[in-house]
């Protein structure tokens, strides 16, 4: 070695494996806190508490619904449809087998277990739906009339959606080939007696 | 000898060095305006840039002045817009400029990116340019998006409903989304409040921050025109491009006559008719927003429905939540797949012609069959015309890179 060289020498080297582990613990540390900031901010969106108590469950009178009428009531902000299925409506439901996407509500989204059924309710008698179509949320008109419709020529009854015709039957089946993707959903409920169902609860012992 | 007046301009002047010395304003000035050499070359279609930031002028001072009467509350939303309509001096005035001023921004936005197909402005050395620019449309969509639903009118209402849901298609965590976007279990204040929040504070934001750097690129790269020559490829000797002339005064001018006509429109809407028969503000939109009763036919604002149209006309709706997506980020690669040795379409060969008019006639049609009630037969037609919308990208590189272009020209033509 030369003696410049060695003069330069004196001059402090940067320790860089020192340095590169400074920039990582740093960066490393300063990234789990920027995420434990950033968690109060992405949380704030959340449904807040009072959103989470407004959405406690609803209970509804069906002692004098006739057979073939539907109520709707609200539960979260969403319509829910009782309907009184007429005997004859619940027989006509095996008929549209091979009409539809998921007959046998295999996907266990869309229901509770409790509902998991051809009827997809806990009584067949009674529908409990939520009636916001699965496609993009709009409300299916309730459409009970047997025959030919503009939109179905062998109509047994069901729901039909005004925004993108969707097609459902009276257990909120859907149709082949139409926009919606899945069945509506079933919410969760239960009955207190026969005369009142209570909606966002499940039977006791369910899910 | 020195006269009172002569007096006054050397303490000016005095004051303006003193200003330079601590901040470069008069350098920005030269940079930007005073010695910023655009081509001369430019038409009609290079009057949509500076009347697209004339709206978004528009669009902050008429939207601050609505702050202060509207209330982002799900109770009281659509009676405050209503008393800003009428007990508010002239607050109808400041309202319709708003909204009449959001169909106008696309209106503007939609002939600025035309022009950009025209004369290949996205192309290299301008794809930063172009993607800041697709950036600005994409967040400018949703600032019209969260602008429209805060009248809380019964279309505000569904929109949002409809707009929102589609992110439940995402798989596994849509629903959790879908909650997490509306703050509810159901459209509601939490989401008015919050859209109210981005539409007014965040998004305005990132909007004029991409706007300044849309236009830092633009500066760095220069102009295109519509020759698609780079003027700065022959300069003087001092270094100014001989087919560029300076920004101020030759463009000031000409775009403070664009501005007049574009405000004389702009005013005629306004008075004459700022619901523009249902496109601009949608009949629906005056009822109050009423969760339990579905409008009959759901239908964004005309500058979305050519996108409506790609959702519809697919069947499955991940499906056509993807491609209504990718509709939408294509237009980010469109500088690398246009393969072609020249920019304008002056001198493209017939194919890429055809391709750009069948592909402005796709998005035309698409937007008159997203209104459209969505019988079988328009959803056919829609699935045609999103066909060829697709294809247009789809052959972009191989049409331009096959066919046989004119020679460009050595200087820019008139």
């Amino acid at each position: 070695m030369s003696e410049n060289q060695s003069l330069a020498s004196v001059e402090p080297v940067p320790d860089k494996g020192r340095r590169i582990l400074l920039l990582a613990g740093t960066g490393a540390v300063g990234a789990v806190g920027a995420g434990f900031v950033a968690w109060p901010f992405v949380a704030s969106w959340k449904p807040s508490e009072r959103a989470k108590v407004i959405g406690a469950p609803v209970e509804a009178f069906i002692g004098d619904l006739e057979p073939g009428q539907m109520i709707r009531l609200q539960w979260r902000g969403q319509t829910i449809g009782v309907l009184r299925r007429t005997s004859e409506m619940v027989d006509n439901l095996s008929k549209l087998n091979d009409e539809l996407s998921d007959p046998q509500s295999e996907n266990a989204d869309q229901q509770p277990e409790y509902a998991s059924n051809i009827h997809r309710s806990i009584r067949p008698e009674y529908l409990v739906l939520n009636m916001h179509c699965t496609h993009l949320g709009c409300v299916p008109e309730y459409i009970p009339e047997v025959g030919s419709q503009p939109f179905e020529d062998n109509w047994l009854g069901g729901f039909f959606c005004p925004c993108h015709k969707s097609k459902f039957d009276l257990a909120g089946r859907v149709y082949a080939g139409v926009p919606a993707p899945t069945n509506l959903i079933i919410p969760p409920y239960s009955y207190v007696d026969d005369e009142h169902v209570i909606i966002g609860v499940g039977p006791e012992g369910a899910a | 000898m020195a006269t009172p007046a002569s007096n006054i301009s050397r303490q000016l002047s005095n004051a303006g060095e003193w200003i330079d010395r601590r901040i470069p304003v008069s350098d920005f000035w030269k940079k930007h305006i005073s010695e910023y050499y655009a081509p001369k070359n430019f038409n009609f279609f290079y009057f949509f840039g500076s009347l697209a930031l004339l709206v978004l002028v528009n669009q902050l001072l008429t939207g601050i002045f609505l702050t202060m009467f509207y209330k982002p509350d799900a109770a009281s939303a659509f009676a405050s817009v209503e008393y800003i309509m009428r007990d508010v001096e002239w607050g109808w005035l400041i309202r319709y400029m708003h909204s009449t001023g959001a169909s106008f921004f696309f209106i503007v936005v939609y002939l600025h990116m035309f022009r950009g197909l025209m004369y290949g402005s996205y192309k290299s050395p301008r794809e930063l340019v172009w993607i800041l620019g697709v950036l600005i449309y994409l967040v400018l969509m949703a600032e019209a998006f969260m602008g429209y639903v805060l009248p809380w009118g019964q279309m505000s209402y569904w929109g949002a409903q409809v707009i929102i849901s589609l992110f439940g298609a995402v798989p596994v965590v849509g629903e959790t989304l879908v909650e997490w976007i509306r703050g509810d279990f159901f459209v509601s204040d939490a989401t008015l409040n919050r859209f109210f929040a981005l539409h007014v504070i965040a998004l305005p934001l990132a909007l004029l921050l991409l706007v300044v750097l849309h236009l830092a690129a633009l500066h760095e790269v220069g102009s295109n025109n519509p020759d698609g020559i780079e003027v700065k490829a022959k300069k003087d000797a001092k270094g100014r491009p001989l087919d560029g002339i300076p920004f101020h005064p030759y463009y000031t001018v000409k775009d403070i006559f664009g501005v007049g006509v574009f405000l004389t429109l702009f005013a005629f809407v306004i008075f004459f008719a700022p619901e523009f028969g249902g496109l601009f503000l949608e009949p629906d939109n005056f009822n109050p927003a009423d969760p339990l009763v579905t409008p009959e036919h759901i239908v964004p604002v005309w500058y979305f429905t050519p996108y409506y149209a790609i959702l519809r006309a697919v069947p499955d709706k991940l499906m056509g939540v993807i491609l209504m997506g990718l509709a939408i980020m294509v237009l980010f690669v469109l500088p690398w797949l246009d393969r072609s040795k020249v920019k304008s379409i002056r001198y493209k060969g017939l194919g890429s012609k055809i391709l750009l008019a069948v592909f402005v006639i796709a998005f035309v049609r698409l937007g008159m069959l997203g209104m459209a009630e969505g019988t079988w037969i328009e959803t056919i037609e829609s699935r045609i015309w999103t066909f060829v919308y697709f294809a247009f990208f789809i052959l972009l590189p191989f049409v331009t890179k096959y066919e046989k272009t004119r020679p460009e020209p050595e200087r820019v033509t008139k």
